[in-house]
């Protein structure tokens, strides 16, 4: 093991156009992260809503902090040094080791720095995905404490493997495996890794405090604001939108011709995906429900991320309805059958929509090899970044207790943590399952 | 039982790592990559599992 100099493909020059376009399509993507925010928030309950949207906050500015100090170098963008092992007569990329800081941001190729730009907004997405699926009853302190671990050590170790030269990009040129991993829009380091994070954080806080009783089935905790849901996926969808533009651009090295269809294949992904789980949902209870629609059509932007660059409007709807399709029915699973208590449903909704996303890629590219370097990069997701995530949180859990105690769940998040409510003037119903 | 899950899963990502350096014919690759993700998944199910029976122990 050996640090070298970086070995990854060059991309290939940009214009001040192209470059003007990235940089202005990667202002809208924090839309995508206002979007989360909002449904995270309208997902859990009136008493934590304001715990909620601080917790947002509070984790996208410790996960930007700590990706700048220490973050950004392991993910290697900005280049200088890798560590690269050597085995089986190959070399694999598997660190990045720029400096420290973001020194010599400046001085920069600009296509560097709007690759750092996209990872900054990848990173504050994947740390608030897992945040919601903790929702009502983990600590503030736990859900910051979490970021700084996802942002300083996990993200960037996918980042660097999967867009910065590692091995995972790099198995076209090693394996020929088709053009190496792909994955344009953050469906795997971004969605994928956030839903696996936040499968860690279901199981490591557990289940709010009645939600499974002794006998009978759980309880059905519904989400208090289905108009901050609903409006969270609208706003989500204009950052989607830039952000699969601006990944089709720095990682797929689309040409400007190609953005138009980028943009409508995610807007049907979206739009098949909704469509499927208002039908099922129809056909399951008699009547479309709100929030799983909501979950339905994140799904399919979710699922979009992978390789709307590369699907056809065809392969786009196909990609959204099996989405939409497979969200309703895991949601109902992982609550009734496996006691998964995920209140934004992020683990479906960013984990399997992620997974999928990047399969579907595989059957889409045109390259030779392409669908197997997707299932090693799917692998790789499952037997390295899973374990790892639970193993870090676990640790970090005896050091900061994730859950808050039972009188904080009782009396809500909002007052237990910030002392004032979000909605000061409404009288709180006493909560039938704390008799 | 949760983390023999969890434990199990790394090893499944070793072997589709182990199906890339040393098959190099596509079918046989692919084959040994499948049989790696079928192992992760085994260990996915473990660990689910492994959760579930924790829950109803407490319960």
């Amino acid at each position: 093991m050996n640090p070298v100099p970086p070995m990854s493909a060059a991309a290939p020059a940009m214009s001040d156009t192209v470059l003007a376009l990235t940089f202005a399509l990667l202002l809208l993507a924090p839309l995508a992260i206002a979007g989360v925010a909002l449904i995270n928030c309208g997902l859990g309950r009136s008493r934590s809503a304001a715990q909620a949207l601080v917790g947002n906050l509070a984790l996208v500015a410790v996960a930007v902090i700590v990706f700048a100090l220490l973050g950004a170098s392991f993910a290697g963008t900005l280049g200088t040094a890798e560590i690269v092992v050597h085995a089986g007569g190959k070399t694999w990329n598997v660190l990045g080791l720029g400096r420290f800081l973001l020194r010599g941001l400046g001085g920069a190729d600009p296509h560097a720095q709007l690759a750092l730009l996209f990872e900054f907004t990848a990173v504050a997405m994947a740390v608030i995905i897992p945040w919601g699926s903790g929702a009502d009853r983990w600590r503030l302190a736990a859900g910051c404490a979490s970021a700084a671990v996802l942002a300083g050590i996990v993200f960037p170790l996918a980042a660097h493997w999967i867009w910065a030269g590692g091995w995972l990009q790099m198995l076209g040129a090693n394996f020929t495996l088709g053009d190496g991993f792909i994955d344009g829009g953050g469906a795997a380091s971004v969605h994928a890794l956030g839903g696996l994070s936040a499968l860690a954080v279901a199981w490591i806080a557990g289940p709010r405090r009645g939600k499974f009783p002794k006998e009978g089935l759980s309880l059905a905790m519904p989400g208090h604001n289905a108009v901050y849901v609903l409006f969270g996926c609208l706003l989500a969808l204009v950052g989607w939108l830039a952000w699969n533009a601006a990944g089709a651009i720095l990682w797929m090295h689309a040409p400007m011709s190609a953005l138009p269809g980028t943009a409508v294949s995610t807007l049907l992904s979206a739009c098949a995906a909704l469509v499927a789980t208002f039908a099922v949902t129809r056909f399951r209870f008699g009547k479309p429900d709100a929030s799983l629609c909501a979950n339905g059509w994140l799904a399919g932007l979710v699922a979009s991320s992978a390789c709307a660059s590369l699907a056809t409007p065809a392969e786009s709807i196909i990609l959204g309805v099996v989405a939409g399709i497979f969200t309703p029915l895991m949601v109902e699973a992982l609550e009734l059958a496996l006691s998964i208590d995920d209140p934004s449903g992020g683990v479906t909704v960013h984990g399997a929509a992620g997974l999928w996303g990047l399969l579907a890629a595989g059957f889409f590219a045109p390259g030779q090899g392409q669908l197997l370097a997707q299932l090693v990069g799917i692998a790789a997701l499952l037997g390295v970044m899973l374990p790892l995530v639970y193993l870090l949180f676990a640790l970090l859990n005896r050091m900061v207790p994730f859950r808050a105690d039972s009188d904080g769940e009782r009396i809500g998040m909002d007052l237990h943590e910030l002392g004032g409510g979000a909605y000061p003037e409404f009288v709180i119903h006493r909560d039938e399952s704390y008799r | 039982m949760k983390y023999a899950g969890l434990l199990v899963m790394p090893a499944g990502f070793f072997l589709t790592l182990a199906a890339l350096v040393l098959f190099a014919d596509p079918p046989r690759r692919a084959a040994f990559v499948l049989c790696g993700l079928a192992v992760e998944v085994l260990g996915l199910v473990v660990a689910v599992r492994g959760h579930v029976s924790a829950r109803g122990a407490r319960v």
